[in-house]
């Protein structure tokens, strides 16, 4: 008997025997037979993880990321029918994986692609109305909590992320520069965009996403980057129509 | 989010559908004669929101839909994934679509989810297990399953059935019905070296609520044998067409669907293959 186990370690090491028991219209071993299911689940997964991946794969180049994504594949199958997101593990991956792991803004890249892929399948929210914040008194809006959309996602990173991924999809980007970088994705509507916080932005982001209120956010922002510039950050949030809600705690 | 919204689509009608891709959406709707129905492979719909769902909302409005699940594992040793079958009853809850149908095969063991169809023996054992896990499907979503004949490129010295007979039980046992993919029948006759015209009009008729059409690729194991891989990237084979019009004649019109699933084409070339089933459809009903 051919177990299920039997076949997928075989499957998914190409060293290992075909299980004894596969046999072809003669009744002898199948090998290549074998091999075309070995073969249909590597270069699905790789071509998985080339979709969930397009910039890592460019900085790489094809051949590159094809043995990365077989490495990867071998250590990581899926563990859900998801394909969609597939390749959760990728950044600590690069971390390890020794042709790669001296690359140091590669996990960084990995895990703005994931978040970019996460937002485009993240559930639909309706935006306030920017009327319903600026017409705000200010002492209501520092007492307020900022509930973000679904589909918003912050990447803070030591690395300039957000210029590699304009240099590797617009032709006529800037050169990165040595630079930390947060990035805020926002999708307007269906199609996720990057925006580049300014400085303080981070903070300010990651504070609202614990939900603290706006004032204890806008005063971690400050105490970081005194000039910290927080209606840029407003125009970013509402212009991707990334406020879902705006929970009012009026002060007693 | 996803109210629960009641098509007014039941069944499929037997005429000619295509697996629906992203990039014809708008071929799709601009068309004036676009296909009949759409098919859509469950777990590409089972995000939260986004233009995938918002797409498949639209499109349901117009279109009789086919969920067509590619990872449900029933084959597997294991018990069926819970989670899944749950993001499943999901599915059809709110998208209430005309049909519903998975695969025999497995593709999930341990946990690790192998992205593939994989064989399975035909002996009492995994027929006990298939029904059993066929059982649960159709308990958890609360409707009859159609169960598709696989392709396979290797045979299990342990087999003790044929594969017609194998299904035949399993809609005998479970209430299910099968969806016939003819492509796949050809595909296997030639790698196990059988005859698929025998195949075809040993297969229980009756109970198939849909038909396969796709392209595969041709290739040769090391003694030499054709060894045929289902690919999904091409156009359906001249000998496939054969096949199909024969399945017609001895089992009737069937709603039939065009597989294109890689190097997917321009939308003409794949509404020129529905055109193709719709007229041996037409020939069958004059």
């Amino acid at each position: 008997m051919v177990s299920q186990d039997d076949f997928t370690q075989a499957i998914l090491d190409a060293g290992r025997a075909v299980p004894s028991g596969l046999i072809n219209p003669s009744g002898a071993p199948a090998n290549k037979r074998f091999d075309v299911y070995r073969n249909n689940v590597a270069v699905s997964l790789t071509e998985a993880l080339e979709s969930a991946f397009p910039i890592l794969r460019k900085l790489l180049g094809e051949p590159n990321f094809k043995l990365l994504a077989g490495a990867y594949l071998r250590k990581h199958p899926p563990s859900s029918p998801l394909m969609m997101f597939y390749g959760e593990a990728m950044p600590e991956f690069l971390r390890s994986f020794d042709p790669v792991r001296d690359i140091g803004y590669l996990p960084d890249v990995a895990r703005l692609e994931l978040a970019m892929r996460q937002s485009y399948h993240a559930a639909d929210s309706e935006p306030i109305k920017p009327e319903s914040l600026h017409g705000m008194p200010p002492e209501h809006l520092m007492a307020a909590r900022l509930e973000l959309a679904p589909a918003a996602r912050l990447i803070r990173s030591r690395w300039p992320v957000y210029s590699i991924w304009r240099y590797n999809t617009e032709s006529d980007a800037p050169k990165p520069a040595a630079e930390g970088q947060n990035v805020l994705i926002t999708r307007a509507e269906f199609d996720p965009a990057p925006n580049l916080l300014p400085p303080g932005g981070g903070t300010f982001l990651a504070a609202l996403l614990t939900r603290e209120t706006f004032g204890a956010a806008l005063e971690s922002a400050v105490e970081q980057v005194p000039d910290f510039d927080i209606r840029s950050v407003l125009t970013l949030l509402l212009q991707g129509g990334a406020i879902a809600a705006i929970t009012n705690e009026v002060p007693a | 989010m996803l109210d629960a919204t009641t098509s007014r689509f039941d069944r499929l009608p037997d005429a000619p559908g295509v697996g629906y891709k992203p990039q014809h959406f708008s071929d799709i709707l601009r068309a004036a004669n676009p296909v009949d129905w759409l098919e859509i492979h469950a777990e590409n719909y089972m995000g939260d929101g986004g233009r995938p769902i918002a797409q498949l909302r639209h499109l349901a409005e117009r279109f009789p839909i086919s969920v067509h699940g590619v990872g449900l594992s029933i084959g597997g040793e294991g018990r069926l994934d819970a989670d899944h079958l749950a993001r499943l009853k999901h599915l059809v809850t709110w998208l209430q679509p005309a049909s519903f149908s998975e695969h025999l095969a497995w593709s999930t063991h341990d946990s690790h989810f192998l992205n593939d169809l994989l064989p399975l023996p035909y002996t009492e054992e995994t027929l006990t297990r298939v029904c059993r896990h066929i059982d649960e499907l159709q308990e958890a979503i609360g409707r009859r399953v159609l169960l598709e004949n696989p392709s396979t490129y290797l045979a299990f010295a342990e087999s003790e059935m044929a594969e017609v007979e194998f299904l035949a039980e399993i809609a005998r046992r479970t209430g299910c019905g099968l969806l016939l993919d003819v492509n796949n029948v050809f595909v296997s006759a030639t790698n196990q070296q059988t005859d698929p015209v025998a195949y075809i009009e040993a297969f229980p008729h009756a109970q198939v609520g849909e038909i396969h059409l796709g392209g595969h690729d041709e290739d040769a194991d090391e003694t030499g044998a054709p060894l045929l891989i289902d690919s999904h990237g091409r156009e359906v084979i001249d000998p496939v067409w054969a096949l199909y019009a024969h399945t017609i004649e001895v089992g009737g019109a069937k709603p039939t669907l065009i597989e294109w699933d890689t190097d997917v084409p321009d939308w003409p070339v794949l509404a020129a293959e529905a055109h193709r089933a719709a007229q041996i459809l037409e020939q069958a009903e004059t």
